[in-house]
């Protein structure tokens, strides 16, 4: 009980520092609305009947919305506090490692939900974004975000590993992020993509997550320019558990306290 | 049971084909101040983080209030509960307030002590609100050391605590300390600052090369007691410089003879520094 007692406790402090490192606030939350405001702004072609390609970029962004609060955030301010020490310190005080992780949780999920919000504002105001058509569609929305974000959180707490240090770990984060954006339907619409870059990205969440959203988030009748002819909404699903389940266990194993 | 708040017996600690640690043998009792002294590379630090946990021994056996740091098992929390840790260098957490920081710490302790009078007793009031991004480097070693003391250890580890203090701040610091050993906190300090060894602790340990020198109470270390006292003064107009156990009678003979006033008379007893660097001179 104390344990989920000092991790609530850790989320309202993450949550504290999150909002007052001003870099911090840009990169992960109005860096993805611009990023929206912009290739919106270029690309209005329509794709499919009914369908701009605005709406889905922005069904694209809310996918890696999650990436960016996540994964992306988790990989890159985990090192530096490994460099700083805090860790450290936090190992030496009777504090549960678990408390860590889900404040670190909390962080990621007050983060998504807001950029979420922003990304769906600006999309419906500017860009003909329609909000999920059925209760159906929202539930599976909601449950989009939680598992989600469990699958990104904990990959970004497993890939906190991998940088060396701190100040190298937004060189070794980003490009990744970046690249799976290319390949995996946000920036360029999926099925123009070479069939090699589609298999590559089905590997991975970020694929599963985008096409996810544009069931939520556009007409039925789309699902015939899918790949699959499908949303394929239960694969979805298990690509995303069994990555959460890849990145907790490479976690509770490799999870380093100090750099040494 | 061990009867020490600190009892390592053969402790041995590998870094690839190098021994950090080469068979350390030591006892804490409770309630002491016990520090130790040694070139940078001596296996001070290894041999504290395997005390606090942070590191596996390879062999060898450790007892820290009776428990072994790296056999805890659901101990773990409840041990913790009972050690504070003050470690060489930390920098987070630059975007809260000494008071935010303070206070949250003290949430992890069941027998935590007040935040604002750890901020008091830090000497950090004036700064409390302050962000840690703006703290000197000295107050910020006064952080780290509310933080270590927030959970009322027993037991308190200081990895070099005064670095980068001016003198002022480490007297105040050095009062901090004391104050904490009547309160029954035992302390176990490294430092590079003899002066600091001398003022605080009860009994020092002089490390080398992974090794134990010598331990004993900071005045008799390396026979510094018995050594013999040197005394120089001027007569003839010529320096004159004589080594003696006996620098009292010395002094009356000599004065005795110069009819009272010995011009630029010294009596120099080895310090602790002397007898330091003489001992880690001899190990290289």
């Amino acid at each position: 009980m104390n344990v989920m007692r000092l991790g609530l406790l850790r989320g309202r402090l993450e949550i504290k520092q999150f909002l007052r490192q001003r870099e911090s606030v840009v990169f992960t939350i109005f860096f993805p609305v611009m990023l929206l405001f912009i290739f919106g702004s270029v690309f209005k072609d329509t794709i499919a009947p009914g369908v701009t390609f605005s709406q889905y970029f922005v069904a694209g962004m809310i996918a890696t919305g999650l990436v960016n609060s996540g994964f992306q955030q988790l990989a890159i301010t985990i090192p530096m506090e490994r460099d700083f020490g805090t860790l450290k310190r936090l190992r030496g005080t009777p504090m549960s490692p678990a408390s860590y992780f889900i404040g670190k949780a909390i962080l990621v999920t007050v983060s998504t939900v807001v950029q979420i919000a922003l990304l769906m504002g600006f999309g419906a105001a500017m860009f003909g974004l329609d909000m999920p058509t059925s209760v159906s569609k929202w539930i599976r929305f909601a449950w989009l975000i939680i598992v989600g974000s469990a699958c990104t959180t904990a990959l970004g707490i497993a890939f906190s590993t991998v940088p060396k240090s701190g100040r190298g770990a937004s060189a070794v984060v980003s490009p990744i992020v970046i690249i799976l954006q290319f390949f995996s339907g946000v920036f360029f619409v999926f099925t123009q993509l070479p069939k090699w870059m589609q298999d590559f990205a089905a590997i991975f969440p970020l694929k599963w997550l985008t096409q996810g959203m544009r069931s939520v988030f556009l007409p039925d009748s789309f699902v015939q320019q899918e790949v699959a002819k499908s949303w394929e909404v239960g694969r979805t699903a298990i690509v995303l558990v069994v990555w959460t389940a890849i990145g907790i266990g490479f976690s509770i194993k490799k999870f380093k306290w100090a750099n040494t | 049971m061990s009867t020490s708040a600190i009892s390592i017996k053969g402790l041995t600690k590998k870094y690839d084909d190098k021994y950090a640690v080469a068979g350390i043998d030591l006892e804490v009792a409770y309630g002491e101040i016990f520090a130790i002294l040694g070139p940078n590379g001596a296996g001070k630090t290894t041999t504290v983080e395997i005390l606090e946990g942070y590191r596996f021994r390879d062999s060898g056996e450790v007892t820290v209030l009776g428990e072994d740091p790296q056999a805890l098992g659901d101990k773990t929390y409840s041990w913790r509960e009972r050690i504070g840790i003050v470690l060489q260098s930390s920098a987070d957490a630059g975007d809260l307030s000494v008071r935010e920081t303070v206070h949250h710490f003290a949430k992890y302790y069941s027998r935590a002590k007040d935040p604002d009078s750890v901020i008091a007793l830090t000497g950090l009031s004036e700064k409390a609100d302050d962000k840690i991004r703006n703290l000197s480097g000295g107050q910020r070693r006064r952080l780290d050391v509310a933080l270590g003391i927030i959970g009322s250890p027993e037991l308190l580890f200081l990895d070099e605590p005064t670095t980068g203090f001016d003198p002022e701040a480490r007297r105040a610091f050095w009062e901090l300390i004391r104050t904490l050993r009547d309160e029954g906190t035992t302390i176990l300090l490294t430092t590079h600052y003899l002066d600091e060894a001398e003022a605080l602790a009860d009994r020092v340990a002089v490390i080398a090369d992974g090794k134990i020198i010598e331990i004993s109470p900071p005045e008799t270390l390396g026979g510094r007691h018995l050594a013999q006292a040197r005394i120089t003064w001027v007569e003839g107009g010529k320096q004159h410089e004589r080594f003696t156990s006996t620098p009292t009678s010395d002094v009356a003979t000599i004065s005795t003879r110069m009819g009272g006033e010995v011009p630029e008379l010294q009596v120099i007893r080895p310090s602790l520094e002397d007898i330091y660097l003489q001992m880690i001179g001899a190990t290289e």
